[in-house]
C-alpha cells in the first residue's frame, strides 16, 4: 500500500523514482497479500465503530431525540445548572493542585538524581492503578462517621465526606498522577543543560524557573493539565462514593447523569450526557493538536 | 584573575574522577585541559564554574574561596559542549539572558542592554543573526553564541567545555583560529577542555594533561610534545613507537637481544621505550639499535610511512623522507634520533 | 575527622541547581497527603479484622461470586483486547486507508469518555430496543442487564491501553530486520510469529495487564449495563459499594484489599515487563 506511489505526478525527477521503486521492494517484503490486507483494515474498523463510535453517536442521538427544545430544557434545569456548575468548581480546584504538584514533582524528580526515583514515580502512579470506588472508599475510612477523623471533624462541625471538599479531594486523588506524568519524561529529555546554563549567567532559581524551564515545557504543562481536567470532569466512582448524591448540591455531572437515568428521565440524561462527551471529543482535539507541537519541540530541541 | 585548584577530590560511586588535583592558572592564560574521556577534565571544569561540587579540596578564584560560592554567585563564563542555548528565545534575547536577571539594583536599561549585545553579536560576528532561533543556526553559528552569551555577563574567567567538540573538521579548524584571536582581544583567564590534541597544542598557550583523575603533566606545547613527562603523555600526544624494554646492570633489552642505547640512570626493571616515528634514523642493515625488515610502504603527505618487523618480531611503523625511498622487503638499520625510556609496564 | 568527613558529605550532596530540597519536601509532603495516608489507612482498617472474619468476608458467597464475574470477565475481555487491538494496531501502523488518522484518533475515546456516559450509551446502544441489541435480541442473544454486558464494557474501556503500548513499539521496529527475515527465505507468515511477535511480546503483555488491571476495577461503564444481579452479574466495585451503603465497612475494606493488592502485583509485574523490553531493546 504506498499512496505516495500513486500520488506522484508523471514530473518526478529521476532520483524520486530511485526512491519510489525502494520504497516499493521494502513494502514488497514487508506487506500481506491483499486479500489479508482488507480482512485486517475490515477488522478494525468494524470493530471500532461497534465499540467505541456507536456508543458515541448513541448518546448524541438519544439527547436529541425529542428536538432541540427538549434538549436545551433539560440542560436548564436548576438541576443540571447546579451539577455543571459544581463540577467546573471541584474540576478547577482539583486541576489547580495537580498542576502545582505536577511543576514541583517534576522539578524535583526530572532535574536531579537520587536513589528511589523509580520507586517514587510508580508511587505517583498508584492512582492510575487503585478502583476508582477504592478510590472513594479511603476517603469515607478517613472521613465518615465510623472513620480515623470521623469524630474530630463531627466535634469541630466540619463537613467533608457528602459535601464539596469530599469530592474535591476524591478527584484530587484520581487526577493526581497526570500532570507529573506529562512532565517527568518530557524534562528528563530536556536535560538540565539549559538550567545550568542560566544559573552560571547569574539567573536566580525562580528566574531559571519561570525564564527557561517553563517555556519549555509548556506543551506539556497544557497537556498534563488537558488529560486531568477531562478525568476530574468525567470522574464517577471516586466522587459517587464520597459525593451522598444530595440534589442540586453534591451531584456533578457524571452523577446526575446516573441520577436522571434511574429515574428514567432519558432525554435530561443524555443531554447532560451529551455535554460530557463534547468535552471528551474536545479534548482528543486538543491532545492531537499538542502532541504535534510536543513533536515539533522534540524536533527543535536537536540535542 | 587567577584560578587556583588545590588537592581536589571527586567520586561518582566508585569512579574516582578527580584523584587529588593541583592546578595554578594565571591571569589572561589559555589554557587546555587536555585527555582521553573519562580522565576528569570536564569534573574539573565543572566543578571551576560551581556545577559540580569536590568530595575535597578547595578552589580559589582570583584568591578567593569559590565553594563557598554557588555558581550563580562566582560569575564565572561557562560555554557548554552542548552549547545549552535557550532553544525558545531568539539568539538576541539568549546574549541578553544574563544581563536581564540580575538584581534590579544594578541591572542596565533596556537601551543600554541592547547596545550590550549589539557589541558581543558584532565581537562574534553574528549580528545579522540576532532574531533567529538557535533551530535555525549552524553548530559553528551555535557555538559563537554560546560564547556570547558567557561573555554578557562580563565574567572573571571563562570555560569552554568541548567548545568544538560537536563541529564538523572544517569548522573546527576555522573557530580554533578565531577562538585564539578572540581570546587575545578580549584577555581573559580562560580554560577549555579537550580531547584533542592537536586542538590543545594550536590555541593554548599552556596544556594540561589529565589522566584518570590525575594530572600527567603541565607544560607549554612544546614542552609537552617535546618533553613528555610520563609514558601516558608521550604516547597520548604525537604518534609514537612503544616498545616494552627490560633495564639490567645498566643495558637496555629488547627481549633478550641488548640495545645499543644508553642506559645511563635508568632504575633497573621493566620499562617502557618511546620513540618519535619520525624519530627513527633509517640505514643500511647493522648501522642502528634495531634490525628490520620493512613490510609495506604507504606514500602520502611529505612523508613515507613503513611498518617494520624487528628482528625480534615486533612490529613498528616510522615515518621517515620520501626522499629515501623505502620498499617492501628492504632489510634496515634503524636508530633513534631521540628517545625516551619510562620505568614501568 | 568526624565534621571532616560530615561537612564533605554534605558539600558533596550540593546541587547546581536549587529547590531540590524544598521541591522534594512538598512533593512527599503532598504525595502523602493524597496518596499514601489514605490508603495506608485502608490496609489499617483492613488490620482491624482478625483473619478469621477477613476469610469470611471474602469467602462468603456473594463475595467470592461478584470476584469471579469481576476477575473473570476482566481477563477474558484483556484476552479480546489483546487479539483485537493487535489488529488495530496492525491496521493502524502497517496500512493506509481513508479514515486512518480519524480511527486512529478514536480509539483514545474510551480513555477520555467518562465512564458514566460510556454506561449509559452502551446499554442504550445493547438493550432490547437498541440498535444492536435489537438484532442480537433476534437471534436470540442477550447483553444488556446480563454478564455479557459486563464483557462488552470491560472490552470498551480496555481497548485504548493494548493499542496505545503496542502502536508505539511496532512503529520504531526496525524495517531492516523484516527484510533481512524475508531475505533469509522466512515467508511472510514465519516473519511475523518468529521475527515481529517475540520484538512487541513485551508491549503486548503489558497492554494485556494494563487492559485487566483497568477492567477489574471499572465501575461507572459496567454498573448501567450489568443488571447487578447478586451472585450473577454484580462485580466487586459494586458490591463495595453496597456495602458501604449499608455501613458494613469491615466487608468493603475487605473486599477493597483483595483488589487493591491484585492491582499492585499487576503495576509491578508491568514495571517488570518494562524493564525487560528495555533489556532487550537492539542496538541501532
Amino acid at each position: 500500500m504506498t499512496m505516495q506511489i500513486a500520488h506522484s505526478g508523471p514530473l518526478i525527477s529521476s532520483d524520486a523514482r530511485a526512491r519510489a521503486r525502494e520504497a516499493l521492494t521494502r513494502d514488497n517484503l514487508r506487506t500481506e497479500p491483499k486479500a489479508v490486507r482488507i480482512a485486517i483494515i475490515t477488522i478494525a474498523i468494524t470493530f471500532l465503530t461497534v465499540f467505541v463510535v456507536l456508543p458515541l453517536v448513541v448518546v448524541f442521538t438519544h439527547a436529541f431525540s425529542k428536538g432541540i427544545a427538549a434538549y436545551l430544557a433539560a440542560l436548564a434545569e436548576p438541576e443540571a445548572l447546579a451539577a455543571i456548575k459544581l463540577t467546573l468548581l471541584v474540576a478547577a480546584i482539583s486541576v489547580g493542585l495537580n498542576l502545582v504538584f505536577g511543576l514541583v514533582a517534576a522539578w524535583a524528580i526530572a532535574k536531579f538524581d537520587f536513589p528511589g526515583k523509580t520507586f517514587l514515580i510508580t508511587l505517583i502512579d498508584l492512582p492510575f492503578s487503585v478502583s476508582p470506588v477504592i478510590s472513594g472508599l479511603v476517603f469515607v475510612l478517613l472521613f465518615g462517621a465510623q472513620g480515623y477523623f470521623g469524630g474530630w471533624l463531627r466535634d469541630h462541625d466540619i463537613q467533608i465526606l457528602f459535601a464539596v471538599p469530599g469530592i474535591a479531594l476524591a478527584t484530587t486523588f484520581v487526577t493526581f498522577p497526570f500532570v507529573a506524568r506529562a512532565l517527568i519524561p518530557l524534562m528528563q529529555e530536556q536535560g538540565t543543560q539549559e538550567e545550568e546554563a542560566a544559573i552560571s549567567l547569574g539567573a536566580s532559581g525562580l528566574q531559571t524557573f519561570f525564564r527557561v524551564t517553563l517555556p519549555n515545557i509548556k506543551w506539556g504543562v497544557l497537556y498534563g493539565v488537558l488529560l486531568c481536567n477531562a478525568r476530574a470532569m468525567g470522574e464517577f466512582g471516586a466522587v459517587s462514593v464520597v459525593s451522598g448524591h444530595i440534589r442540586g448540591e453534591t451531584n456533578t455531572m457524571p452523577l446526575l447523569v446516573e441520577i436522571l437515568y434511574n429515574e428514567y428521565q432519558f432525554i435530561a440524561a443524555f443531554a447532560i450526557a451529551s455535554l460530557l462527551a463534547m468535552l471528551a471529543l474536545i479534548t482528543l482535539i486538543a491532545k492531537t493538536v499538542l502532541e504535534r507541537h510536543l513533536d515539533e519541540g522534540e524536533d527543535a530541541s536537536d540535542h | 584573575m587567577t584560578i587556583e585548584v588545590r588537592n581536589l577530590v571527586k567520586t561518582f560511586g566508585s569512579f574516582k574522577a578527580l584523584d587529588g588535583v593541583d592546578l595554578k592558572v594565571e591571569s589572561g592564560e589559555l589554557v587546555a585541559l587536555l585527555g582521553p574521556s573519562g580522565s576528569g577534565k570536564t569534573t574539573l571544569l565543572r566543578i571551576v564554574a560551581g556545577l559540580d561540587w569536590p568530595d575535597s579540596g578547595e578552589v580559589l578564584i582570583n584568591g578567593e574561596d569559590a565553594l563557598a560560592q554557588g555558581a550563580r554567585e562566582r560569575h564565572v563564563g561557562f560555554v557548554f559542549q552542548h552549547y545549552a542555548l535557550f532553544r525558545h528565545m531568539t539568539v538576541f534575547e539568549n546574549v541578553a539572558f544574563g544581563l536581564r536577571v540580575q538584581p534590579r539594583a544594578v541591572r542596565k536599561d533596556e537601551a543600554a542592554i541592547r547596545a550590550r549585545v549589539k557589541e558581543l553579536l558584532d565581537l562574534v560576528q553574528l549580528d545579522w543573526l540576532a532574531d533567529r532561533y538557535p533551530s535555525q543556526l549552524s553548530g559553528g553559528q551555535r557555538q559563537r553564541i554560546a560564547l556570547a552569551r558567557a561573555l554578557a555577563i562580563e565574567p572573571r574567567i571563562l570555560l569552554l567545555d568541548e567548545p568544538f567538540g560537536a563541529l564538523d573538521a572544517k569548522v573546527r579548524k576555522e573557530l580554533r583560529k578565531w577562538l585564539r584571536s578572540l581570546h587575545h582581544e578580549i584577555n581573559v583567564t580562560s580554560i577549555f577542555v579537550t580531547h584533542d590534541q592537536e586542538e590543545a597544542l594550536e590555541v593554548a598557550n599552556r596544556v594540561v594533561v589529565m589522566d584518570k583523575g590525575r594530572i600527567e603533566q603541565i607544560g607549554s606545547p612544546g614542552d609537552v610534545y617535546e618533553s613528555p613527562a610520563s609514558a601516558f603523555v608521550h604516547g597520548f600526544i604525537g604518534e609514537s613507537i612503544e616498545l616494552p624494554v627490560q633495564v639490567e646492570g645498566g643495558v637496555i633489552k629488547l627481549g633478550d637481544r641488548p640495545l645499543r642505547l644508553a642506559a645511563d640512570g635508568l632504575a633497573p626493571g621493566a620499562s617502557k621505550l618511546f620513540v618519535r616515528r619520525h624519530d627513527m634514523l633509517v640505514g643500511p642493515p647493522g648501522s642502528g639499535a634495531f634490525e628490520g625488515a620493512v613490510q609495506h610502504v604507504r606514500n602520502f603527505g611529505p612523508v613515507q610511512r613503513a611498518e617494520v618487523a624487528l628482528s625480534g618480531g615486533e612490529t613498528i611503523e616510522i615515518d621517515t623522507p620520501r626522499d629515501k625511498e623505502l620498499h617492501a622487503g628492504d632489510s634496515i638499520g634503524l636508530e633513534p634520533r631521540r628517545y625516551r625510556i619510562f620505568a614501568g609496564t | 575527622m568526624l565534621t571532616g568527613g560530615l561537612v564533605s558529605a554534605i558539600a558533596a550532596r550540593r546541587r547546581t541547581l536549587p529547590g531540590f530540597g524544598l521541591t522534594m519536601g512538598l512533593t512527599l509532603t503532598w504525595l502523602s497527603v493524597i496518596i499514601l495516608i489514605p490508603l495506608a489507612g485502608l490496609f489499617l482498617k483492613s488490620l482491624e479484622l482478625s483473619p478469621e472474619q477477613f476469610w469470611n468476608i471474602l469467602s462468603s458467597r456473594r463475595t467470592l461470586n461478584a470476584l469471579r464475574v469481576s476477575f473473570g470477565l476482566a481477563f477474558a475481555a484483556a484476552c479480546v483486547n489483546l487479539v483485537m487491538g493487535s489488529i488495530i494496531v496492525w491496521a493502524l501502523v502497517r496500512y493506509r486507508f481513508p479514515g486512518r488518522r480519524l480511527f486512529d484518533a478514536i480509539v483514545d475515546v474510551p480513555f477520555a469518555l467518562p465512564t458514566a456516559v460510556a454506561g449509559v450509551a452502551l446499554t442504550a446502544l445493547f438493550a432490547e430496543k437498541g440498535w444492536l441489541g435489537a438484532p442480537l435480541a433476534a437471534l436470540g442473544i442477550k447483553v444488556a442487564f446480563t454478564p455479557v454486558g459486563i464483557f462488552v464494557a470491560m472490552i470498551f474501556i480496555g481497548i485504548p491501553f493494548v493499542v496505545r503500548t503496542v502502536q508505539p513499539v511496532l512503529q520504531d521496529l526496525d524495517p531492516e530486520i523484516e527484510e533481512a527475515a524475508g531475505s533469509l527465505g522466512a515467508s511472510r507468515w514465519q516473519t511475523i510469529i518468529r521475527v515481529i511477535l517475540p520484538s512487541l511480546a513485551p508491549a503486548l503483555l503489558t497492554g494485556l495487564a494494563l487492559a485487566f488491571a483497568r477492567a477489574v476495577g471499572e465501575y461507572g461503564s459496567v454498573i448501567f449495563i450489568a443488571g447487578n444481579l447478586p451472585n450473577v452479574s454484580e462485580i466487586a466495585p459494586l458490591l463495595i459499594v453496597i456495602r458501604l451503603s449499608e455501613f458494613r465497612y469491615a466487608d468493603a475494606t475487605a473486599i477493597a484489599v483483595v483488589m487493591l493488592v491484585v492491582s499492585f502485583v499487576i503495576i509491578f509485574a508491568v514495571n517488570r515487563l518494562q524493564r525487560w523490553a528495555q533489556s532487550r531493546i537492539p542496538v541501532r
